[in-house]
This record gives C-alpha cells, sequence and structure tokens, in this order.
C-alpha cells in the first residue's frame, strides 16, 4: 500500500520556508553578512527539497559548503524589527485567549495522529505511513496552526515568514549542528569506535564483581552516549561488549532489567553532552539564552542523581527477579 | 586505539572553541580517514546521514512561522498574565508541572510538546509570569535561570517518560538488538522496568524545581542591612 502523505511534504515544505529565508536575506541590502547567510539558508533549503535525489557525496561537498560558510563568520543574523513590548500587550489584550487556540492545535493533532492517523485508508491507499505517522501529525497540526494563526490575527502571510525568518536566524547555523552530529555518530559506528571504547571499559575494571559488571554498564552507557549524542547508539555497542558477556552471561542477570535500565542510564549522557544539540544547544539557542551550555548546567545536577539512581536500582533488581 | 581520534578532535576543539560545526566535520573526516575511508567517501557517508537525520531540524524549521507570529501578536505576554491569576503559582510549580504532564502524555504514546512547540512560547514565559507575580521584576540572570531548567523539564519529561510506552523506539530497537541475538525477552517486562526509573527522574525534578524557587527569591530579595556592607 502506497502512503498518500509521506514525510518528504513536509521537508518540500520546510525547504520552501528555507529559500524564502534566503530570499529575505538576499533582498536585505542592510544585512551584515547578506551573501554568505543567504547562501548558507539557500544550500540548506536545496538539500531538504532535493535531499532524496542527490547523490549522497553531492549532498555531503554541500555541506562541507554550508561549514565553510559558517566557520569563515559568514553568516549572520539581520537587523530585522519585531514588534515591541508595548505593542504585545496591547495586541494580547484585544485577542484575549484566543491567541492560544492555534498553539493548541499542534497537541490536538499530535494526539489525533497517535490515535489514529496510522490506521486510515482510503481503498488500497493508507494515508500516511504508520512509521512516520508521529512526524506527519506534526507537521499537520503545523500546517492547522498556521492556518488558525493568521485567521486569528487577521495578518497577511508576510508576517509568519518574516517572523520566522528572524527567529532562524536567531539559531543561525547551529541549526544544522544536530544533523551534522547524527552524521558524525554514524561515521564512528561505521569506523568501529564502538567496541574500541567497551573493550577499554571491561578491561580497566574487576568486573568479577556483580555490582562493578553493572555500574560499567551503566557508566559505559552513560559515557559512550555523551560521546555519540545518542544512547541509541550507544546501547547496542554498550551491552554487547558490556552488558552482555558480564551482566547476563557471567552474573546472569536479567536481561530485560538491565536493558531498560541500561538505555535510561544513557539518557542520563544525552542530557550531560554538547553533541545532543537538538535536546542541549538549540534549545538554550531557541530561548535567546547568551550560554549556549546554559541548558546542559541545569541538566548536570538532574543527570547524575538519576544515574547514581539508575546504577543502585539495577544492582538490586537485575540480579534478584 | 586509534579510532579514538574523532573523540579527541572533539573535545580539543571544544575545548579551544573553534567553531562547533568544523569540529565535527574534522573529527568525522578524521575517523574516516584512519578507518580506510577516501575523502569522496567520507562526504557521502555525511551526505546520506544528513539527509537521514532531516526530521530532527523539520519540527523547528515548521514551528517558527506559527509561533513567530502568534509571539508577534503577544502570545508569551498573555502567557504571563494567564498564570498571574493562579495565586499558588510559582516558576518551580509551573516548570515541575509540565515535567509531570510531559511523562504522562509521552508514556501514553502522545508526543505533546516540544522546545519549539511549548516551551519557548509557553512554558517558559508561563514560569517567568509566576516568578514575576510574586516578587517583581527578575534578574537577568536569574530569567535565565528560569529558561534553563523550563527546557531541562522538556528533555527529562520526554527521556524518563518514553520508555514505559511500548511502541517506541527506544523499546522496539532493544526487542530488536534481542531479537537478533536469540535472547528471549518481553517488550512488556522493559516497559515496566523503566517506571522506578520514571518515579526517580520526577522526584529529582521535584528537588531541582524547589531549589529553583529559592534561588528566585533569594535574588528578588533586596539585600538586608546584615548583607550589606560597603
Amino acid at each position: 500500500m502506497k502512503p498518500l502523505i509521506t514525510v518528504e511534504f513536509f521537508y518540500g515544505v520546510a525547504g520552501a520556508m528555507l529559500a524564502l529565508v534566503a530570499g529575505r536575506i538576499a533582498r536585505d541590502a542592510g544585512h551584515p553578512k547578506r551573501w554568505g547567510s543567504a547562501l548558507f539558508w539557500g544550500l540548506l533549503s536545496v538539500v531538504f527539497i532535493f535531499g532524496k535525489l542527490l547523490p549522497p557525496v553531492g549532498t555531503g561537498y554541500l555541506l562541507l559548503a554550508m561549514v565553510l560558510l559558517a566557520a569563515a563568520g559568514q553568516v549572520g543574523r539581520s537587523h530585522e524589527a519585531t514588534s515591541s513590548k508595548a505593542e504585545r500587550v496591547l495586541r494580547a489584550g484585544g485577542l484575549q485567549d484566543r491567541i492560544f487556540w492555534p498553539v493548541l492545535l499542534i497537541p490536538a493533532s499530535a494526539i489525533a495522529g497517535s490515535l489514529g492517523l496510522a490506521g486510515i485508508h482510503f481503498g488500497p491507499f493508507a494515508l500516511v505511513d504508520p512509521k512516520q505517522a508521529t512526524l506527519i501529525s506534526v507537521g499537520i497540526g503545523m500546517l492547522l496552526a498556521l492556518a488558525a494563526g493568521l485567521k486569528v490575527t487577521r495578518a497577511r502571510i508576510a508576517v509568519p515568514v518574516a517572523e520566522g525568518s528572524r527567529l532562524l536566524q536567531t539559531v543561525g547555523w547551529a541549526v544544522i549542528l544536530p544533523q551534522l552530529l547524527a552524521a558524525l555518530g554514524g561515521i564512528f559506528a561505521q569506523a568501529g569506535v564502538g567496541p574500541v571504547v567497551a573493550g577499554l571499559v571491561a578491561q580497566a575494571l574487576p568486573t568479577q564483581f556483580p555490582f562493578v559488571a553493572v555500574a560499567a554498564y551503566c557508566l559505559g552507557m552513560a559515557l559512550f552516549t555523551v560521546i555519540m549524542g545518542n544512547a541509541f547508539a550507544a546501547f547496542p555497542v554498550i551491552t554487547l561488549g558490556i552488558g552482555l558477556p558480564l551482566i547476563v552471561q557471567q552474573h546472569h542477570g536479567n536481561p530485560a532489567i538491565m536493558a531498560s535500565i541500561g538505555m535510561l542510564s544513557g539518557y542520563c549522557g544525552t542530557l550531560l553532552t554538547p553533541m545532543a544539540a537538538n535536546f542541549n544547544l538549540v534549545p538554550a539557542l531557541l530561548l535567546e539564552l547568551p550560554d549556549k551550555h546554559a541548558v546542559i548546567k541545569a541538566q548536570i545536577p538532574i543527570a547524575l542523581v538519576i544515574l547514581a539512581a539508575n546504577v543502585l536500582l539495577m544492582y538490586f533488581c537485575v540480579y534478584r527477579f | 586505539m586509534i579510532k579514538l581520534i574523532g573523540i579527541l578532535v572533539v573535545a580539543a576543539g571544544f575545548a579551544l572553541r573553534f567553531n562547533t560545526l568544523l569540529v565535527v566535520l574534522a573529527a568525522g573526516i578524521a575517523t574516516g580517514w584512519v578507518a580506510g575511508m577516501t575523502f569522496n567517501g567520507i562526504m557521502a557517508l555525511f551526505g546520506e546521514y544528513f539527509v537521514e537525520n532531516r526530521y530532527m531540524t523539520l519540527v523547528v524549521v515548521l514551528m517558527v512561522p506559527v509561533i513567530g507570529l502568534l509571539e508577534r501578536y503577544g502570545l508569551q505576554e498573555r502567557a504571563e498574565t494567564l498564570i498571574r491569576r493562579a495565586k499558588a503559582a510559582t516558576a518551580g510549580r509551573v516548570v515541575l508541572l509540565y515535567t509531570a504532564v510531559r511523562q504522562i502524555s509521552v508514556s501514553l504514546g502522545i508526543n505533546l510538546g516540544g522546545h519549539a512547540a511549548a516551551v519557548r512560547p509557553l512554558i517558559a514565559p508561563m514560569a517567568e509570569g509566576a516568578a514575576r507575580a510574586r516578587h517583581g521584576e527578575l534578574p537577568e540572570q536569574t530569567v535565565q535561570d528560569i529558561r534553563a531548567h523550563a527546557a531541562a523539564a522538556e528533555n527529562i519529561g520526554n527521556f524518563f517518560g518514553e520508555d514505559i510506552f511500548i511502541a517506541v523506539g527506544a523499546i522496539l530497537l532493544m526487542k530488536g538488538f534481542f531479537d537478533a541475538l536469540k535472547i528471549e525477552v518481553s517488550l512488556w517486562a522493559m516497559a515496566r522496568w523503566g517506571i522506578p526509573t520514571a518515579l526517580v527522574a520526577f522526584g529529582v525534578m521535584a528537588w531541582r524545581t524547589r531549589a529553583l524557587d529559592r534561588r528566585i527569591a533569594r535574588a528578588a530579595k533586596p539585600p538586608g542591612p546584615k548583607e550589606g556592607r560597603t
């Protein structure tokens, strides 16, 4: 069955938005980094729209160009003005709580999407690919929210484009960091970095003690997630290298408990690492925090306590149930 | 050991504050090179994974026009006004409540929220509004502290609710991993054993948000006669 709506459609919409950002910058004579920025957003737009059609090596070189533009300091923010605080308070008073409706459409669509979108068929055609249902329901929610937002505010379509462009430039070149880091994680995996790390940890510690095996596994998950920026990438490596041979085979632990708490230990690593840019760095930029590591700093005590609790939980449960 | 060169490049590059994108690209090239790949081969891998992971950037790009539009018409200000009516609200409680909502909804398989869709337009302004309603104008440092914790709540609620729902990536990935090794592991057992850590995570957030409220109260209070020694 061929799905009627695929996530490629939304990549196209996002690519069109990025092209509009590039176009606005190119027409803005007062932009401090006019051509470098326009080229950066333009190239990103090409990757979004034609990502599946371009040969990977071509995309790689486009990416190289984007990275070099950013490293040379040629990607900057515009001086476009937004509304003043007083103006916004006045408008907020006029619109009252109607301003919330568009934002609430996004979670509403997420709920509808998780409940039913995957099951809808028209004869032989599925509405969406079930594996993409979450992303697609977010995409649909965004389009509905945009339509509702335009209706509620009676703004012209140019307003969301201008404001979106301003916000994206606030995030700046860091917007591609999550994807680039994910690619680095993929290259680490291809090159076989994981088994080396797992081997080092297993060799360095007296893992004949059940507690040490548990601690090595949980800390190994967290550490390797810090390196990779992604607990999913750490899981197979550390579980094969440390978890299965030591906890399950040597000490006869329960694999379900080990895996579940082990993955959650990996998430503690995610909270600590700039490599997980989409969770830690991009939000700091979105919230306009001057210290882009501010979110990680807030998460350090939280992650360490949860990690310690995970080690204890696993030690007391994995050999018992 | 030589394969770990990429990690070294990342650590050194971040420490020396080179452009992050450049550091990441260099780490990938170094790692691929010691593993015997060609330059074109490395570029092809970067291209392939970059396209595969477009979903990471998709939500931000799609969300900013709507959020920007509504913010221009006073969304954040309205969220602040609304929270001022709730007398019991503090910044910490708003953040903690969001953690709970996020954890519960994610554990039921519903992915609502997000840094662009909820934290920036609603949660951060509400938390700041609650703090302003109690303490008046806040120092810039405190505002940043509140925002960082609102972002942290999004991550913690998301991560430590997710593994309780069986039909998500993490649980399915683990199941697939064990299936490939012919080890019998039940989906339900793995999901159930995510619950203790979820409770711990919520407890830790309760502690951190109370600490946040105490810091806000301290920062907002003008120094008493004993503290001022000029």
